[in-house]
């Protein structure tokens, strides 16, 4: 029983995050200024590419897809404004290696392009890198409350009841064993 | 401001008893807290924002604005921290405390851990020292602890735990996956498994409901306030006694001293800022390890100098927590079952008894598995980034199982809280200055405690173990900090004497972890709290013999 359940909730899933995967791209990258907070609109096609590497796309959503880029935009006005510049330069960085190794910037260029990128970035500057991957995995893998994790996403890839199971100190008590 | 007997500064795990023992007992008591009261409606389960997992900022206090403590590391850098950062050590700043938002593990030491120096001598360049109160002292405030707050659990497999009169008052809860594949293989060990100690309910107890058994526990609030802390036990009760005025957001400034060098009342700022004086008869300091010192050493005057308790420079010394080690397993099928709180078995077979070690540690499995915990804890060969790491993810994510526990910490005199001389808080008042080391030898416990999770790990069935084992520069504190203000007979290498009261202010007490004079292999609290009790006991009895009254 409780694999059927899986099997039909994750159709469920890849359903509704088919959904907002397209949200994600018509709604915040066709309007003027993006919509983003913080963000200017070649920065954050920057940092689509950045983020789309570190957690790419494959039966599951990418970051992106996931609104991770509005979890960063939107804690780049709040919580890391600290962080600003750091965002700044590092993002200005990884265009400039894009355009120095392949002739154009990195939003353009190819996915195995764009991974030698961000390899490179990771090397020549791993403050930032360590930086933007910590707050991509922030945005995928924590609460959806701050607009990444966008329908509680990865918590369903990685086979958490969402929303969560209530109650269940009784059902285990009869239960008695593990299952 | 009218008078009051006592003011009590901390409505943390201590404060909140000793507000209760005093006010029940007739004194008319002033709990004053520098945050405010949340209830199970703030509980919000936030994996980014909450008191244990921090990026976001502290669910519980303080806040980053206006906070702020300094670190000086080994080589003598400095640096000023955040309170939601890890350097700054923080607990928590709310009616509760640190219990509002706890994993709740309600542990009593061992009788040797209040005789470490007589048991194992003291390392060279420790000032490990046997506390002056033991076990036996203790026992009935540990009792008196798990009735009145609530423990579940079952210590009846360990034969290792000092004598006890009554069995826990609520039963474990039903165990979790993780328990099932880790008991038996304990067993085969030799070793002796059993249900960790928590001061959570596991059927209705005062008036409350069980856990529902969610996985957003240590870190939160509880949405259903089966988690027992001082702000839904103590506290309430203290306040139902009709004589103790609770104020929220209030921040303590000094202790205030008459020409007689006795405490005459506390100096605070009110919630929008006003600077109070309100005048009693006995000052109780519950402000948590770090704050307490800081309260101590912020309190200055003709007859107190450097601080009032600071005579001989002990004050804020011997600063310490825990260093935590273990190992993760990865397994080839489903270990995590998501079931709450996530602790659920525990060995203490390894706290004392090891040749060449000055104590051990308990070891548990881990109590919280948020995703977002998992993103630096896969096996050794994940990638980092890229489709590897999202698929290690998936793949391990259900599949581990992590055990570690709070390695006994062999204590140093120059691991310490002293004044920061250019730093302030949001108030004007210097802020807490951290430096020092853990000692040494407290690494080479921690090794052969990652070394024994590992071989129990791997007796369970773990394909892969990784060792969590590191030796971090500068201090540990943290949510378990204690030891600045240390229980001692000798003046002059003590702060408090065996009832609390500071040595040569006969009106002062200090009631929390600070007095610890070591921090066991366990986790702190209940012994925090058992302290609590015994201490104002005392106090209510000196104020009977009317030793207090002016």
């Amino acid at each position: 029983m409780k694999g059927k359940r899986g099997i039909l909730a994750r159709r469920d899933f890849m359903i509704a995050t088919a959904a907002a995967g397209t949200a994600v791209l018509s709604g915040c990258f066709s309007s003027h200024n993006g919509g983003w907070e913080n963000l200017a609109d070649a920065d954050a096609a920057t940092l689509k590419a950045v983020c789309d590497q570190i957690i790419p796309a494959d039966g599951f959503p990418s970051a992106s897809e996931a609104g991770v880029l509005t979890y960063i935009d939107r804690q780049l006005t709040r919580h890391y404004r600290r962080h600003r510049k750091a965002y700044a330069a590092g993002l200005e960085q990884a265009d400039r290696i894009s355009r120095e190794h392949f002739g154009a910037g990195l939003e353009s260029v190819t996915t195995q392009q764009q991974m030698a990128v961000v390899s490179a970035l990771e090397t020549q500057n791993s403050g930032f890198f360590n930086l933007v991957r910590e707050h991509t995995l922030e945005g995928y893998y924590g609460s959806p409350r701050h607009g990444g994790n966008r329908d509680a996403v990865s918590w369903r890839m990685l086979g958490l009841d969402e929303p969560p199971l209530r109650g269940r100190a009784q059902y285990d008590l009869r239960k008695g064993s593990p299952s | 401001m009218k008078r009051v007997n006592a003011v009590v500064i901390g409505a943390g795990a201590a404060g909140g008893i000793v507000a209760k023992e005093l006010s029940v007992a007739g004194l008319s008591v002033v709990l004053l807290e520098r945050g405010p009261w949340y209830t199970a409606s703030d509980c919000r389960k936030d994996d980014l924002r909450n008191q244990r997992t921090t990026m976001l900022g502290n669910a519980f206090g303080p806040a980053d604005e206006g906070n702020p403590r300094v670190s000086v590391d080994a080589s003598g850098a400095m640096r000023t921290w955040l309170p939601s950062e890890g350097g700054y050590q923080n607990n928590a700043a709310c009616v509760g405390g640190g219990t509002l938002s706890y994993g709740a593990q309600a542990w009593r030491y061992m009788p040797q851990d209040f005789r470490m120096r007589s048991t194992y001598g003291a390392p060279a360049g420790s000032s490990l020292e046997d506390w002056p109160i033991t076990y036996d002292d203790l026992e009935p405030f540990y009792e008196k602890a798990e009735y009145e707050i609530g423990v579940s659990g079952d210590y009846s497999g360990t034969p290792f735990h000092g004598p006890r009169r009554h069995p826990l008052p609520m039963p474990p809860l039903a165990p979790n996956r993780e328990f099932y594949i880790l008991e038996p293989a304990a067993k085969r060990l030799g070793l002796h498994p059993f249900h960790i100690p928590m001061a959570r309910n596991s059927v209705p107890y005062n008036g409350r409901g069980p856990c529902m058994r969610c996985r957003w526990c240590v870190g939160f609030a509880c949405e259903v306030d089966a988690k027992n802390g001082s702000q839904n036990t103590v506290i309430p009760t203290a306040l139902a006694s009709g004589n103790c005025e609770l104020r929220t957001e209030c921040m303590a400034k000094e202790v205030l001293t008459d020409d007689r060098g006795r405490a005459r009342g506390v100096a605070y700022f009110d919630a929008s800022g006003h600077l109070q004086e309100q005048p009693c008869d006995v000052v109780v300091v519950s402000a948590c390890a770090i704050e307490s010192a800081r309260l101590l050493l912020n309190s200055k005057s003709r007859l107190f100098p450097n601080g009032i308790g600071n005579r001989y420079d002990m004050v804020g010394r011997n600063l310490q927590g825990h260093h935590y080690t273990g190992a993760v397993g990865f397994f080839d099928y489903d270990t995590y079952d998501d079931v709450g709180p996530g602790g659920s078995i525990a060995i203490s077979d390894y706290n004392h008894g090891t040749s060449g070690l000055c104590g051990g540690g308990m070891l548990a499995n881990e109590f919280i598995r948020l995703p977002i915990h998992m993103i630096d804890r896969l096996p050794s060969a994940s990638p980092r980034w890229g489709l590897g790491h999202k698929q290690a993810m998936r793949a391990a994510y259900k599949r581990n199982i992590q055990v570690f526990g709070p390695t006994q910490q062999i204590p140093t005199a120059d691991a310490r809280v002293t004044l920061d001389p250019t730093v302030r808080d949001k108030w004007g008042m210097p802020v807490a200055r951290i430096s020092g080391n853990v000692h040494p030898h407290t690494f080479d416990i921690g090794e052969v405690q990652a070394q024994r999770a590992q071989a129990w790990l791997k007796e369970a069935g773990a394909i892969t173990t990784v060792k969590l084992s590191n030796k971090a520069t500068g201090v540990s504190a943290g949510q378990h900090q204690a030891g600045t203000c240390r229980m001692g007979n000798d003046p002059k290498g003590s702060v408090v004497d065996r009832n609390c009261r500071i040595h040569d202010v006969d009106n002062v007490f200090v009631i929390d972890g600070s007095v610890h004079v070591n921090n066991g292999g366990f986790n702190p609290v209940l012994t925090i709290m058992a302290v609590a009790y015994m201490a104002s006991a005392s106090l209510v009895q000196s104020w009977k013999g009317t030793g207090l009254k002016s």
